[in-house]
């Protein structure tokens, strides 16, 4: 932690752990018969509980989304840049909400969580959840917190997702909706880049068929693996060269297949020290549930059709380079809005850093969340 | 209040679904949901006015007419479609005529007269390219790169079998002008047309 804090921080922060006991139904047929939500809160809910913010994470992220755990953390939460006292997400103006998704491993009941019934971790056990679920589930914790209706409910990429699902399945519990680097479904090159991704955790021998806790083993490889494709693809062409270029760790090729070029050791390294801190079997079902988010599904494919039943005002932010999730994507979001006739504004920002660009500040990007969250908050009096 | 806001507010009705193409920092539109209870988008290119935009409640979608068309907009998906002081912007004034009215029933499109007395009196005299408050660049700094005149605009709307239901003249202050009445061409300085396809 800087010293001393920056007085745009929201300080340290401590996790919460919601246990729900009431079964909750998921999409793929079986339910869980309890689960614990971790979340952590920013800000404070005003007197008529109108001012609250749900913060939804992306397919790695977790519920440490601003602030530090501890004077002693080197790094602040995932969107720190984007939430504290005067920063998009004001906390001096919202009460923030944010959680580890149900199937995370960061504390919310998932695949290493304790199988009740086996007393044993769920591993492959664990059932696949959809964005719909995780919805569900953020309706569950709205309940729990006292808050009928989302000021806001934001999201950039996997949690852009969620905020449109908030939007279709709780119409009248927002009134904004925030999705940035987002799409309203992957494509097949989006989904192939999950399957490589899978299968490089699945192939690993260490892997045992997800029952690696059984073995007392983890598929480190695999996941290591894994990342290191998702990490191309968050990045740029360009930022990738920036970064790296072709510059070598030391001065001359040594003809052999080690990490020479310091963008082979950046992407190991961070692969690696991925594959300590996170489940693989987590990675496999936050990559699933991305592959069969398509909430046109049910409306013959017409996204249109689907947004009719929603009420909330959106917001739709892509980024340049991003070339995971598309300006072309969200565009197609955003004339699906345009036809329901929906409240809807959109900017493609211009960004040199590809999909990653949602969690830097860039003076364009802050300056339009800003003056966005600035009216959702005089509009909530907040 | 503007004239020529007056004077298209008169021709919104409650409720109107409208398109605002170039809708700048949403004044237009934010008084016309206040107003008229209309609804809708605005179409805008300019950062700045795009951050207004959402700061006041207007919804605006960042979109180049030139680069980009109007394709992602459905037939007869509006009541009206608005292009303020945008039309001698754009490189196919003509086309975006025609899209217009694709979308909507009706369209209102304003723009300077090119064949305003002091524009006409100032080449004249200094043999420089014309400016006036409401075309206050230089030649090869303007946006504005297809300028015409009332008449040079309603001959091309005949052309293009565009009925014009309404013309009303306004100042460079977008103030009613009673001379401009008289002779227009020559002494209005802003028209706001309201359009519509001709019936066949």
């Amino acid at each position: 932690m800087p010293e001393p804090m920056p007085v745009d921080s929201v300080g340290v922060v401590t996790p919460q752990t919601y246990p729900f006991e009431t079964p909750i139904e998921l999409a793929c047929g079986h339910a869980l018969e309890r689960y614990d939500l971790v979340v952590e809160t920013y800000g404070e809910l005003n007197a008529d509980r109108s001012n609250a913010v749900l913060i939804c994470h992306a397919l790695s992220g977790n519920h440490h989304a601003a602030g530090y755990h501890s004077v002693d953390d080197r790094k602040p939460g995932w969107w720190d840049t984007c939430i504290g006292p005067g920063k998009p997400v004001d906390t001096d103006r919202f009460f923030v909400v944010s959680l580890n998704n149900l199937g995370g491993c960061h504390g919310s009941t998932g695949p290493s969580s304790t199988n009740p019934s086996t007393n044993k971790p769920y591993g492959p056990d664990f059932p696949v959840v959809t964005v719909s679920d995780w919805v569900k589930s953020q309706a569950l914790l709205a309940d729990r917190l006292g808050i009928e209706c989302w000021a806001a409910v934001v999201g950039g990429s996997l949690g852009g997702m969620q905020a449109l699902q908030w939007s279709l399945d709780y119409p009248d519990r927002l009134k904004h909706a925030v999705a940035i680097a987002s799409s309203p479904r992957l494509t097949a090159q989006n989904i192939a880049f999950n399957e490589v991704a899978r299968q490089a955790i699945t192939s690993d021998r260490e892997f045992h068929d997800g029952r690696y806790h059984d073995f007392d083993t983890l598929p480190r490889r695999g996941l290591m693996l894994a990342r290191m494709v998702g990490h191309i693809t968050y990045l740029s062409d360009a930022s990738m060269g920036e970064k790296f270029g072709r510059e070598l760790r030391d001065q001359a090729y040594k003809f052999g297949y080690d990490a020479e070029f310091q963008v082979e050791s950046y992407l190991r390294y961070q692969g690696e020290r991925f594959s300590e801190v996170f489940d693989a079997n987590t990675y496999l079902l936050m990559t699933r549930a991305l592959d069969y988010f398509d909430p046109a599904y049910e409306s013959d494919g017409d996204l249109s059709k689907a947004l009719a039943k929603a009420r909330c005002e959106f917001l739709v932010l892509s980024f340049s380079t991003d070339w995971r999730f598309t300006p072309a994507r969200s565009e197609e979001m955003v004339n699906a809005m345009i036809a329901a006739r929906r409240k809807v504004s959109y900017a493609e920002i211009d960004a040199p850093w590809g999909h990653d660009a949602f969690l830097i500040p860039t003076p364009r990007y802050t300056s339009i969340f800003t003056a966005y969250m600035d009216r959702v908050a005089r509009e909530v009096g907040a | 209040m503007r004239a020529d806001l007056e004077i298209i507010q008169q021709w919104v009705k409650p409720g109107h679904h409208v398109l605002d193409l170039g809708c700048g920092d949403g004044t237009l539109l934010d008084f016309l949901k206040q107003e008229r209870n209309a609804t809708g988008f605005g179409l805008e290119i300019n950062p700045d006015h795009i951050t207004t935009c959402m700061n006041r409640g207007v919804s605006v979608i960042e979109q180049n007419l030139d680069t980009q068309g109007l394709d992602n907009f459905e037939n007869n998906s509006f009541d009206i479609v608005l292009m303020t002081q945008a039309l001698q912007a754009v490189r196919r004034p003509d086309k975006v005529l025609d899209e217009m009215l694709r979308l909507g029933d009706e369209g209102i499109v304003t723009f300077p007269n090119f064949a305003h007395w002091r524009l006409r009196w100032g080449l004249a005299l200094s043999g420089r390219m014309p400016e006036s408050e409401a075309l206050p660049y230089k030649w090869y700094n303007t946006p504005n790169i297809r300028l015409c005149t009332f008449k040079d605009f309603e001959a091309l709307c005949r052309q293009k079998g565009i009925q014009i239901k309404s013309r009303r003249v306004v100042d460079g202050q977008h103030q009613n002008s009673w001379l401009a009445r008289f002779w227009p061409n020559l002494l209005g300085e802003i028209a706001v047309y309201r359009i519509t396809r001709e019936k066949k």
